[in-house]
């Protein structure tokens, strides 16, 4: 189930060496170079090429295409003839980010074949010819004593896989269309993937499962790391937001981390299960008034994935999901008030908060942790070295356990009266299925399994995000560490209330 | 007693984030594996991330005196076999 074990590491390593070097190149004394030259100082000449390309030329055109999406960019927007280093001048010098997170490197993408029905060699020419028969679309013949299927007629329904008494029909899988749970992303007549924006939810399903890497997140580091350059002369703090999943990402104490930021050049961080508590109680709370209206059941709306694919793909489900805002929503709030003019930094373990913070002003950047893991690389940071340093709120133990799958609808019920119990249900991850079972509950206006429906679209929740560093396992292990020593939020509630 | 194998995992920060946080399973398993004849530990930045470019090269695992660049399981797995060949 862990979404990061059988993230392809080769590829992940790949991303996170580009951008120590986008990152190294910025703090250099010549930008513009220093990132024209990164294809060619990771395959200089007479190099080995990894067996999986044909020659330099192309593993440095891919290598340079990587570098676009590090830049920010769109890959497949970008000309072929555009320099590297005009890229770099015009990424220093953009206002706000490209808007539409994902972007896929093509020349990566050709490596796979379309998705299709095929017939193996285990096929035994066998005369009760079952497929042939069963196949509606009459797209199966046999040709030299074997089956053999006509991709023009074939519509992929797969009845000859299940009749095959030899099991020697195979359906060939696209590992990005496998995983996406909304169908936006195919490959194209080109055989090169291409999102559907329209219906892309964000979630980033499709970057972790492809075995090329070739699936990008336009990084905003440039921008943030020219936010912290000119932090004096603009007379603007910077101030990162940490959601509860980072806990879990590096090898160190909270206190640590906090000062390993600040190091980075920050001028302070909060944590995001600060306003992850808000959402605890404005959601118990709502919980019981919809309860007591007669609703059936209502969903969590912390995960900005689920809620794209509530917006896009469900919208009988916007009535039953929470109004409550997300917890990067208040802590913004909060961020910004208590630090006017400020630049805020959202830290996060997926791409879908990209997307959330375009539509919240109070969100200037969002960063995810492989590149906050390159930075410190970039800088040289031992984060276990590091003094430790307290956060000035603290956060309660259920807003810390928000990231791990569970930890929402568990939060939500601390806080409920006993004679409004929920019944939690926990889609722990977005697949096909799942986003069945959800439009069959919309449609229904009820969930015969539970009222409470909390939604991630990560298995594991956010430790399984599609940028998350450390393996979900260990990062478990972190996360319920430092939960277990902080206050319920229970405590902080009563304490209110008297 | 045979001499034991030492294996060092490095969860320094840049071995960490390059992808030594994937080799933390062999704190359990390579014990469970080879009983007391390997010691295996994650240790501190080995010092290798910071010499030039050669973090990317990282994670580094150490098996005795022998260095494991780009460490993956089956590299290090590999590298303890041969030792106790
Ligand atoms: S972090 Fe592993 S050698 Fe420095």
């Amino acid at each position: 189930m862990a979404m990061n074990s059988n993230t392809p590491k080769q590829t992940s390593h790949l991303k996170r060496e580009i951008l120590v070097r986008v990152i190294k190149a910025y703090l250099s004394d010549n930008f513009e170079e220093n990132t024209r030259l990164i294809p060619y100082a990771m395959r200089p000449k007479n190099s080995d090429v990894p067996n999986y390309r044909c020659c330099i030329f192309k593993e440095r055109a891919i290598l340079r295409d990587r570098t676009i999406a590090g830049l920010g960019f769109s890959i497949e927007e970008t000309d072929d003839s555009v320099l590297l280093s005009d890229l770099a001048v015009k990424a220093e010098n953009r206002e706000t980010p490209q808007d539409h997170p994902l972007t896929v490197l093509t020349t990566a993408c050709k490596g796979c074949v379309p998705s299709r029905i095929y017939v193996t060699d285990l096929c035994q020419g066998c005369v009760a010819r079952p497929c042939v028969n069963t196949c509606k679309f009459g797209a199966i013949s046999i040709q030299n004593g074997k089956s053999v299927i006509d991709p023009e007629k074939c519509k992929n329904c797969g009845m000859c896989i299940q009749v095959c008494p030899y099991q020697a029909i195979q359906k060939i899988i696209v590992p990005c269309e496998n995983a996406c749970p909304v169908g936006a992303i195919a490959k194209d007549e080109n055989g090169h993937a291409k999102i559907d924006f329209d219906k892309c939810i964000s979630c980033g399903k499709c970057a972790s499962a492809c075995p090329f890497g070739a699936v990008h997140e336009k990084s905003q580091i440039i921008d943030v790391l020219k936010q912290i350059k000119h932090k004096r002369k603009n007379q603007k703090r910077v101030i990162a937001m940490v959601a509860p999943a980072m806990f879990g990402q590096l090898p160190c104490t909270p206190g640590q981390l906090k000062e390993a930021i600040l190091k980075l050049g920050f001028d302070d961080v909060y944590e995001v299960a600060q306003g992850a508590d808000i959402t605890t109680k404005t959601e118990a709370h709502e919980f019981v008034e919809r309860l007591e209206n007669g609703e059936e059941f209502m969903t969590t709306s912390c995960c900005a994935g689920y809620n794209e694919l509530v917006d896009k793909h469900i919208p009988e489900m916007q009535h039953f999901r929470s109004d409550t805002k997300t917890p990067m929503y208040y802590t913004a709030e909060i961020a910004k008030c208590e630090n006017p003019g400020a630049i805020t930094v959202f830290f996060s373990p997926c791409v879908a908060k990209k997307r959330e913070a375009l539509n919240n002003s109070n969100v200037d950047y969002v960063l995810n942790y492989e590149e906050i893991g390159a930075w410190m690389i970039a800088l040289g940071i031992q984060v276990a070295e590091c003094e430790e340093s307290n956060f000035k709120t603290e956060a309660s133990a259920e807003g810390r356990n928000y990231c791990i799958t569970g930890g929402v609808a568990k939060a939500v019920q601390t806080l409920l009266p006993e004679e409004i119990p929920a019944h939690p249900v926990i889609i722990d991850g977005l697949t096909k299925q799942t986003v069945r079972d959800l439009k069959k509950y919309a449609k229904n206006g009820m969930c015969e399994l539970g009222n409470l429906i909390e939604v991630m679209a990560c298995t594991g929740g956010c430790l399984g995000g599609n940028s998350t560093v450390n393996a979900i396992k260990p990062a478990v292990k972190q996360v319920t560490n430092y939960v277990n020593e902080s206050h319920s939020i229970k405590e902080q509630f009563e304490e209110q209330k008297n | 007693m045979e001499k034991q194998i030492s294996v060092k995992v490095c969860l320094g920060t840049t071995c960490f984030v390059m992808g030594s946080s994937n080799l933390q399973e062999l704190i359990e398993t390579v014990p469970k594996k080879y009983g007391n004849k390997v010691d295996v530990a994650g240790v501190p930045c080995l010092g290798l991330c910071s010499i030039d470019w050669e973090f990317s090269k990282a994670p580094y695992v150490k098996v005795d005196d022998e260095i494991i660049k780009e460490a993956t399981v089956e590299k290090v797995l590999k590298a303890i076999d041969e030792k106790l060949k």
